[in-house]
């Protein structure tokens, strides 16, 4: 990262453009600024240039955010419409079974993390950590002062302690209970899902807002790994019958965009069910099309994984004279899914991004909430537009931002590609 | 003794349902049997299902009327199912045309400043870099054209006019364009012959700097021929190579070219969101050439705009390719939100088009088909320079 201030030492001096400590080490915060700032005319005039820029949004900005900005179109108005949508009260889910589900997620998420801070890497300069926790902290803060009472807070607080439960509780696992780790893991994100949709999937369908786009990208990402994994292993294969089916497969997918297998989903795949079948209702449809989209890209990031293997664990695999499905299963597929975990969350990340295409098919997830929200007699014709646009947009950054930066660290930590 | 052997040979091997040989294409026949079977229930039941509706199973709607127009075109409410797909594939390809190069220059551009060693400017980049790629292109779209061009531009009535030759409302931004009554031809013809001479120009110029060693600055001759040309052609055709400035006619932008706001719309916002990433895949493939060209290229005193243009640029552009095509596909196939804000491109055009009277599947079918021609054709296309590029390295 380029923003490392002085973690300069003899072996990973960084590249380009990263600011360095004056020679000597003395000099302080005069040298800083003229090594970064005024090195020379050029600079000095560049730094002229970008600072009233910079300052020039950043006080526009700031000026919307306290000043300009009428917020009440989110804190007066139906802030959980933005969070569970307009129909979440028709479900019966009560907000504690919802919390609850929300909680056993983030502890499942916290030991997938502490699980992979096993490795030692190298330490985050405090630049660095400042600003994968400054920005999403900044974002959550923004996003709960629109909150009216301090409940939410409370609860958003106990969810980062889960989090942080979770860490430490997969470091001091040990013995059986750790190697069933993954089953549990499996068993808790059930769990978490039974909470959530109050143990009746078919409450999904009353889903709106932050949690439709939640539960349809987990439920994408969840439900096309299966599908990417085994694409992955088909397009590898050495059988001449099945890997033009995976490449098949993988290349129509990727080929066209994601709102033509939206529309599939929305006004063909019904003509698909055997005549007199039950057809699903729009948001299960969307999530079969989502998953077979994101299993495509989800092979591929899982085909990088297989290529990162080294052809010499296969080799002593065989020398072992153990079976090519052994080798897969026990050998292979396990460094190979480490190596890609960066990746997959990358893939996650795009697919919550692309999870707003829903509003194209008229489900009203994070931004087809707006369109519901604007439309309310208090609100409408008002020039509430951009309020309600940066709000959603501050969601989204704050999601994304966050998990980026955690697979990212997650990169360095587990040295994918360095050797 | 050979008895014994072909007994031991015998015994060997194992029984068929035992035998890797056999059960690899046992076990693929089965597969593909299954794969086969799925598709196959699909389609009958697809096709049984349409004919119980009453939809028609073939492509015949094509040449049906469409019944809807498409804005900027005079006689498209005429069109057929088949045109108005054209016309909005046509569409489609003004987004990706103007915006995969706008697109590449500002994200060059980002992806240096990430790497600038003054910090401010370092800033600007990182905080465009984060801002843009952790929000969806489709949030950009929709604050771009609904706030940004629909409201904050001015209204026509108190349009603002730079130059007295554009125009900027939110009615639509008008551009000096080809004057209506010049034949297209004739200005093709003329930009082909300055063409001709820019490039005649570049090849004197570079014999020039071969045999003598002066710097060849073809590009400033380049420009100078090709506006020379241009002068003398707008001459001889008797000024109708003159652009005709945008102005206000009534209620629209008339004279010059107009661009309608959801075009302009979809494609800043694309090239926004795109220039995010594809700032990301240039500052990682600038890292990736080593620190020593850069020391090389101080100890020559070459200038920074130099090191970049003709010692790092090159060498990273090489790396780049297989991201950026991927970035290129990503913007043909983000054309397609356009939807969302009713730009006429080709998956408007399908969802206009499917309606009751007109079978979905095939409509969606047409739709898929002239996507694959876009990325299929992109993808080609980044295929040959790599290999182009790759070769010359060995060379």
């Amino acid at each position: 990262m380029s923003d490392d201030f002085g973690a300069v030492s003899a072996q990973e001096e960084p590249l380009y453009g990263a600011p360095r400590l004056p020679e000597g080490g003395t000099g302080g915060v005069r040298a800083i600024l003229r090594d970064n700032l005024f090195k020379d005319l050029k600079n000095s005039i560049l730094t002229l240039l970008f600072g009233a820029v910079l300052a020039f949004i950043a006080l526009r900005t700031l000026r919307y955010l306290f000043v300009t900005a009428r917020w009440e179109i989110i804190y007066d108005g139906p802030l959980s419409f933005y969070m569970v949508g307009k129909d979440f009260g028709r479900t019966g889910i009560s907000y504690e079974m919802l919390w609850a589900g929300i909680y056993v997620a983030m502890f499942t998420g916290g030991i997938a993390a502490g699980l992979g801070n096993r490795s030692a890497g190298p330490a985050m300069s405090l630049s660095a950590r400042a600003a994968m926790i400054g920005g999403p902290l900044f974002g959550v803060v923004f996003i709960l002062s629109m909150t009216r009472t301090i409940t939410p807070t409370i609860l958003t607080v106990g969810a980062v302690g889960f989090l942080l439960l979770g860490s430490q509780a997969a470091r001091r696992v040990r013995g059986a209970l750790k190697r069933r780790l993954g089953l549990i893991m499996l068993a808790l994100v059930g769990l978490s899902f039974g909470f959530i949709t109050g143990f009746d999937p078919s409450n999904i369908d009353l889903f709106g807002g932050l949690l439709l786009t939640l539960v349809v990208a987990f439920a994408g990402i969840g439900l096309s790994f299966p599908i990417g994994v085994v694409m992955a292993l088909a397009r590898r294969s050495s059988f001449p019958l099945i890997r033009p089916i995976a490449v098949g497969y993988i290349e129509l997918i990727r080929g066209v965009p994601l709102i033509s297998l939206l529309f599939m989903g929305q006004f063909a795949i019904g003509f698909m069910f055997p005549p007199g079948a039950s057809i699903p209702g729009p948001i299960p449809r969307a999530i079969i099309m989502i998953t077979l989209f994101s299993g495509a890209y989800v092979a591929e990031v899982v085909r990088g994984g297989l290529q990162s293997v080294p052809s010499g664990q296969i080799e002593a695999g065989k020398a072992l004279g153990l079976s090519p499905l052994t080798i897969t299963r026990e050998i292979v597929l396990p460094q190979a899914l480490r190596n890609s975990i960066p990746a997959l969350i990358g893939q996650f990340i795009s697919l919550l991004k692309d999870v707003s295409l829903l509003v194209i098919i008229g489900l009203q997830e994070m931004l087809g909430i707006i369109d519901v929200v604007l439309a309310r007699r208090e609100f409408t014709n008002q020039g509430y537009t951009p309020e309600a646009y940066a709000f959603v947009g501050a969601v989204y950054w704050t999601l994304c931002f966050s998990m980026s930066r955690a697979a990212q660290r997650l990169e360095t930590r587990l040295g994918v590609g360095t050797r | 003794m050979a008895v014994a052997r072909t007994d031991l040979a015998r015994s060997a091997r194992p029984p068929w349902y035992r035998d890797v040989r056999v059960m690899r294409w046992v076990f693929q026949l089965v597969v593909v049997a299954v794969v086969v079977t799925v598709l196959w229930r699909l389609y009958s039941n697809a096709t049984s299902n349409l004919r119980a509706s009453g939809l028609p199973t073939g492509f015949d709607f094509l040449d049906r009327k469409s019944r809807f127009a498409i804005p900027g075109l005079q006689d498209s409410a005429s069109f057929t199912v088949r045109q108005a797909f054209i016309a909005g594939y046509l569409n489609t390809l003004r987004v990706i045309v103007v915006g995969i190069p706008l697109c590449t220059v500002l994200g060059i551009l980002i992806g240096i400043m990430r790497l600038s060693d003054n910090l401010l400017v370092r800033a600007a980049g990182t905080i465009y870099v984060e801002l843009f790629r952790n929000v969806p292109a489709l949030l950009w779209i929709f604050i771009t054209y609904l706030v940004i061009i629909l409201q904050n531009l001015p209204p026509l009535s108190d349009e603002v006019t730079p130059f007295g030759a554009f125009v900027i409302s939110n009615r639509g931004v008008g551009i000096p364009w080809l004057n209506p009554d010049a034949s297209v031809l004739t200005f093709i013809g003329f930009v082909g012959v300055a063409m001709v001479a820019v490039v005649g120009v570049s090849l004197w110029r570079r014999s020039v700097t071969d045999a003598t060693g002066r710097p060849s600055r073809s590009g400033l001759y380049g420009i100078a021929a090709f506006v020379v040309v241009l002068a003398i052609g707008n001459f001889v055709a008797g000024n109708s190579l003159a652009l005709d400035p945008a102005k206000v006619n009534g209620r629209q932008v008339g004279g010059g070219l107009n661009i309608f706001p959801p075009y302009l719309g979809l494609t800043i916002a694309l090239v926004l969101y795109t220039a995010s990433h594809v700032a990301e895949i240039v500052r990682g493939a600038i890292q990736a050439i080593e620190r020593g060209q850069t020391e090389a290229c101080q100890a020559i005193a070459l200038t920074t705009f130099q090191r970049y243009r003709y010692v790092i640029l090159p060498q990273a552009f090489r790396i780049m390719i297989p991201p950026l095509a991927s970035q290129f596909l990503n913007l043909t196939k983000n054309s397609s939100l356009g939807v969302a804000i009713s730009y006429v491109e080709i998956a408007s055009i399908f969802q206009r088009v499917s309606n009751n009277a007109t079978p979905a599947l095939q409509a969606l079918v047409v739709l898929m088909f002239f996507y694959l021609t876009l990325s299929l054709g992109i993808s080609l296309i980044a295929n040959l320079i790599n290999r182009r590029l790759s070769l010359e390295t060995r060379a």
